[in-house]
């Protein structure tokens, strides 16, 4: 057998490199086109918009290469099957330099092109891609100035919201205004959390004393889940709402009506601070 | 030292660390809380809590705790709770801690609860002043949080073994909520109240049966 597999060897990769470009010759088309546009997470907003396209980009990018390692798998399995007699070395391997170069070129050109997009993405094109930017954002959108702050607060285990511009209320539920610039504050009150407004793309880390700034402007309407995307103990798995994109004159009736529903608490909270820490209460000493 | 002896260290110390390993599993999987049920039926049931300062028994006789009285009016150390759907739950809390104050006041207004209000030491409030709340009780999937005022500090004839007796220095919170359909939901205090842990984040706010437990909603 292993004198047959070297014999037709040439045989043997025209036929694994001709299945491997067939399948991925359906493969990419239906991953772009059929599978695409299901990939997360959507096209809420912008940011959303930059991370699926990753998505796709990194999924049709992949799977020629899964693909390729498959075929060459199964095919080995199948052609080169050892049966009846005992098994034997077969001749020795030896290096194909050019194959060798071959590979390091595509691959290395595969990764710098892939980080060199990356890069793009994060900072030029899209706000910073919906990730917290710290307290000094490099990546400001036009128009940042003017963005409407939303400030997101992590405690275990739940979060909360509050809006400066209206009073500086805080609310259990969150809304945000349709084709407006939101600019969220994440903060927390105890542990790192991590804020990760899936549909829209956002994913920004709640740290104790830290103003953590992500930008987000939403296309439509509609909802959007929020989670805690960092192991903040036991309830980690719990901290989770929905929240909404609602127009402009629907969000600011929800917001007279935040006001009126928090009324009674609002003379007691502090004011408004980028950050919070949590110093020592008596009890924990 | 021979091979034969290091290979037994190495296999003595993985039989250690699996035995650790599996230790840790089963004692997660089988030390869960006991389930008290609500007393009275659908479509109105009542559930009576306490909290304590220290619980003052084994194995941590130093963690501040709630406990929850049976239908047979025993006191319970469990944090898993079962009230029937679709009903008004009527709760009655005897609060024993002293104030620590809520980290975040937002938390101070009751929510979730019928007419927005709770009920302490027979006064009806909409807010708390935080400075003087002790924990809360919250049920964040129903909306329900519930701050609970603390008794001075100064008080006199505090408890400090559970279960304590209303005879001993407390505050009574009452409120009422509804259920819906059955379901089973997390609730837990709002407020760092583990003494002697980091930032008061550590030991029974992380242990289901004293800060944290389960509502069983049942059809």
């Amino acid at each position: 057998m292993t004198q047959i597999a070297t014999e037709r060897g040439p045989q043997h990769v025209r036929l694994v490199v001709g299945i491997w470009l067939a399948l991925t010759a359906v493969a990419v088309p239906l991953i772009v086109l059929v599978l695409g546009p299901h990939l997360p997470p959507g096209r809420m907003t912008a940011e959303a918009s930059s991370q699926r396209d990753a998505n796709v980009l990194m999924t049709a990018l992949l799977v020629p290469i899964g693909l390729l390692v498959c075929v060459a798998f199964i095919y080995s399995f199948v052609a080169f099957r050892q049966s009846g007699e005992a098994i034997v070395d077969g001749p020795p391997l030896k290096g194909h330099a050019g194959t060798q170069l071959l590979w390091i070129v595509v691959t290395g050109a595969i990764v710098v092109a892939l980080a060199a997009w990356g890069s793009y993405t994060l900072i030029a094109s899209s706000h910073g891609s919906g990730g917290g930017q710290g307290p000094d954002p490099i990546a400001n959108p036009s128009g940042y100035k003017h963005a409407l702050p939303v400030q997101v607060i992590g405690q275990q285990w739940e979060w909360t919201f509050r809006y400066p511009t209206y009073g500086s209320i805080e609310t259990r539920d969150i809304a945000i205004p349709a084709h407006t610039l939101v600019a969220f504050h994440v903060t927390s009150l105890d542990v790192t959390h991590s804020f990760w407004a899936y549909e829209l793309g956002v994913k920004a880390d709640a740290v104790p004393g830290v103003d953590n700034i992500a930008y987000v402007n939403a296309r439509r309407t509609g909802f959007f889940q929020v989670r805690c995307a960092e192991l903040c103990g036991l309830w980690h798995g719990n901290m989770a709402k929905k929240g909404r994109v609602l127009s402009p004159q629907a969000f600011q009736a929800w917001i007279a009506a935040a006001k009126t529903k928090n009324d009674a608490v609002q003379k007691y909270l502090p004011p408004y601070n980028p950050w919070y820490f949590p110093a020592p209460l008596r009890r924990a000493g | 030292m021979s091979k034969a002896a290091k290979l037994a260290m190495v296999a003595a110390g993985i039989a250690a660390g699996a035995a650790l390993i599996t230790y840790y599993i089963v004692s997660y999987l089988t030390v869960t809380p006991p389930v008290v049920a609500a007393t009275g039926s659908a479509p109105n049931a009542n559930l009576t809590l306490q909290t304590v300062a220290s619980f003052g028994h084994p194995p941590h006789v130093d963690w501040v705790s709630y406990l929850a009285k049976n239908p047979q009016g025993k006191w319970v150390h469990s944090t898993v709770l079962r009230v029937p759907a679709n009903s008004t739950v009527n709760v009655t809390i005897y609060q024993f801690d002293t104030a620590t104050g809520l980290r975040n006041p937002f938390w101070g207004e009751p929510r979730g609860t019928t007419g927005g209000t709770m009920n302490v030491d027979a006064k009806t409030l909409n807010v708390l002043n935080p400075d003087l709340a002790s924990h809360t009780f919250a049920i964040p999937e129903l909306g329900v949080s519930v701050p609970l005022k603390g008794v001075p500090d100064d008080a006199k004839n505090q408890c400090s073994v559970a279960p304590c007796s209303l005879s001993e220095a407390h505050t009574t919170v009452k409120f009422s909520f509804k259920t819906g359909k059955p379901g089973k939901f997390r609730w837990q205090c709002f407020v760092p109240c583990a003494a002697g842990f980091p930032l008061g984040f550590g030991g029974p706010m992380q242990s289901l049966g004293w800060m944290d437990g389960y509502l069983e909603v049942a059809g």
